[in-house]
């Protein structure tokens, strides 16, 4: 299997019991840079699959806790090639995991090297922010080569046009922002969301994963049967700052 | 020229050919490589609109009637071109100035924070945000919504908030909401960063009024459409009063806004020299300024490819500049054009020669330039030291009474306080 396959397997089987498979963020080297192989596994314990974020200066989709997160992992010296480095060295959880980055890291490490040096270490997909469908091709191609997944981001604000467009080329599986907003805020689930979920799982060929302002079992409950995935990023990020169980906290964010 | 930009002459060519027959920036609004859109999937739809809009309402005659009565009215133009006598006597060459330090508000800022804000209102926008970061976008775009009845909320960085206080004075009275940003370097970046989250919250309802010739597609190219009304009013000035174009033509750069209005109508004269200068800050190192187009190399910051200040890793490295404007590590997509071209030139002054400039410029003819201008003012001594009894014209941006803080702990101290 391919690593975009196994990502995509990974998200279906975690939804086979009807509640959706539990995509968790955390911020690479958060809060403590020497505790990341610990976080890691640990997160990935209650997890379908693992976003792990590389920290950049520039965080300009995130809210406060991921600015936050990614200034003190910068101050750590936290980089892409670190990251890279940690997960070579480190025995690797069974979850797929997903390297969430801003371009210009991944620009600058160069696509083709990135491909291959993330496909080695178990890198199954890519979410990049600040890369918009149109301007992808590039790095679409490269991690291509590699079997990697570079996941599509769709909004609420998205054309149907677009939608369609963006799902189709959409590997591993399609990031449905839930809210217009930057992370970390809190948003009940209303009927119009699930409206638009729907909508983004008929375009998609591959699982859709709602993501933006999850933080509570109820709203994790609330996308049951609309889409196949929930990303749990700012709310699972606090747990790991105040020094709480990860893996026990998203056992009742999905059992709750 | 910037090591890290190689281009052959025949790239070169063809660059500098697309440019003047008018391609870039391209149906994916590049300018030759640099450009493009890279932003959240959340703001695509807000961005079509807006590159929309400009097509639609940008060339209409209403708009352009709109524009220019309010440009010649309320803003003063066209602002005067200005011989300075006593500086060309101890510069040893000819000196002119477009004296956009007369534009209401004090600076260029306000020909473009006027021009989107007219936009803003014709495509229903409900309220208006904006980041600035020596405040002069700022309070131009306060003072833009405050004419047009539109609520204005401006971002800025805690550091610029102090350094240039008379500023956020004059945003709050004219019914702006000022929000101190405290993350990242609190300075213009950061300022940027929080102005598009906010519009990420309601692309819909929001107009993002940036403020420089930098950002995603179409922003560089709207704000050189809205600001080069300051070189077509400079050559048209110029050869009416000389008979001739000026020898070379000078702007300072930080994100490029008033250097792009000022060279775009001069771009096809070819016997005209076109000199950018950036703020040198301490010096060359990594970190002690903030002159992308002399020391960064190509990468993606807040919406557009180009010419970054930033580490291996390519993480934004922070700047310094004794100047709020000029203190950001990116530039805009077309200075990053006009440079790998070779029409322009690009080059620094430091804190230092900037304030000595600034002095000499105060003393001289009776100008404060601002700390922005001053490092403009520094390039043009040292090229008319070069090219004795040639003519130079040179855009006095703004002027300086923002920096009067800084000029007190400066300038001031050195002559023993502000008595």
């Amino acid at each position: 299997m391919k690593p975009h396959e196994r990502l995509s397997a990974a998200i279906r089987k975690g939804a086979a019991g009807g509640e959706p498979a539990i995509v968790a963020f955390l911020t690479a080297g958060f809060p403590e840079a020497k505790k990341f192989r610990e976080h890691l596994t640990a997160v990935a314990a209650g997890a379908d699959v693992v976003e792990i974020g590389v920290p950049f200066t520039d965080p300009m989709a995130d809210g406060m806790t991921i600015q936050r997160s990614s200034q003190a992992a910068l101050k750590q010296g936290v980089s892409l090639r670190w990251i890279l480095a940690e997960l070579g060295a480190m025995q690797r959880p069974a979850a797929p995991l997903v390297l969430m980055s801003y371009l210009n890291p991944l620009l600058q490490y160069g696509y083709e090297r990135l491909a291959a040096d993330a496909a080695a270490v178990g890198v199954c997909g890519f979410i990049v922010p600040d890369l918009p469908f149109d301007e992808g091709d590039d790095l679409r191609a490269a991690l291509r080569m590699a079997g990697v997944a570079l996941v599509q981001m769709v909004t609420p604000v998205t054309m149907p046009e677009r939608l369609a467009r963006v799902c189709a080329a959409s590997e591993g599986f399609v990031y449905a922002v839930t809210m217009t907003g930057t992370t970390g805020k809190s948003v009940e689930v209303p009927d119009s969301v699930l409206e638009y979920l729907a909508r983004v799982r008929a375009a998609s060929p591959v699982p859709v994963c709602a993501g933006f302002g999850i933080r509570s079992a109820a709203q994790a409950r609330d996308l049951r049967g609309t889409v196949e995935g929930a990303v749990v990023g700012s709310a699972l990020v606090e747990v790991l700052e105040r020094g709480e169980d990860p893996t026990a906290w998203l056992r009742a964010l999905r059992g709750g | 020229m910037n090591a890290n930009v190689k281009f052959t002459p025949e790239e070169q060519q063809r660059l500098l050919d697309a440019e003047l027959a008018g391609k870039f920036p391209d149906a994916r609004g590049r300018f030759g490589p640099y450009g493009g859109r890279y932003v959240p999937e959340t703001l695509i739809p807000a961005l079509e609109r807006l590159e929309a809009g400009m097509r639609e309402h940008l060339p209409r005659e209403d708009f352009q009637r709109e524009l220019a009565g309010q440009l010649e009215s309320w803003v003063g133009r066209p602002t005067a071109l200005s011989y300075a006598p006593r500086l060309s006597a101890a510069w040893g060459a000819e000196v002119w100035f477009k004296r956009e330090d007369l534009a209401h508000t004090g600076a260029h800022k306000i020909n473009n924070a006027l021009g989107q804000a007219l936009l803003a209102q014709r495509l229903g926008a409900k309220r208006i945000v904006a980041e600035t970061g020596a405040g002069q976008h700022g309070v131009a775009s306060a003072a833009a919504c405050a004419r047009l009845g539109l609520p204005c909320t401006v971002y800025m960085g805690a550091i610029d908030m102090e350094r240039q206080a008379p500023n956020v004075g004059r945003m709050r009275l004219m019914g702006a909401t000022v929000v101190p940003v405290t993350g990242g370097d609190q300075t213009l970046r950061s300022a940027i960063d929080e102005a598009l989250r906010d519009w990420v919250s309601d692309p819909n309802g929001t107009f993002y009024l940036l403020g420089s010739a930098v950002g995603p597609h179409p922003y560089p190219v709207l704000v050189r459409e809205l600001q080069s009304v300051i070189g077509r009013e400079a050559r048209t000035q110029y050869l009416k009063r000389q008979g001739r174009l000026p020898d070379a033509v000078f702007a300072c750069v930080g994100g490029g806004s008033n250097a792009i209005g000022m060279f775009h109508p001069f771009v096809a004269d070819r016997e005209v020299a076109i000199i950018g200068v950036e703020a040198g800050g301490r010096g060359t190192g990594l970190g002690q300024n903030a002159a992308s187009l002399s020391y960064g190399w190509p990468g993606v910051l807040q919406g557009c490819y180009s010419l970054l200040l930033q580490d291996e890793n390519g993480q934004i490295h922070e700047t310094d500049s004794i100047s709020a404007g000029l203190d950001y590590p990116g530039v805009g997509p077309e200075h990053a054009l006009l440079l790998s071209a070779g029409r322009v030139q690009y080059e620094s002054a430091t804190d230092d020669e900037a304030l000595a400039a600034l002095q000499e410029c105060a003393t001289l003819e009776g100008i404060l330039p601002a700390l922005e201008t001053a490092h403009a003012l520094h390039g043009a001594k040292r090229w008319a030291a070069r090219n004795p009894g040639r003519q130079l014209l040179l855009c006095m941006s703004g002027r300086g009474d923002k920096d009067m803080p800084t000029l007190q702990r400066t300038l001031l101290a050195d002559q023993g306080g502000a008595r």
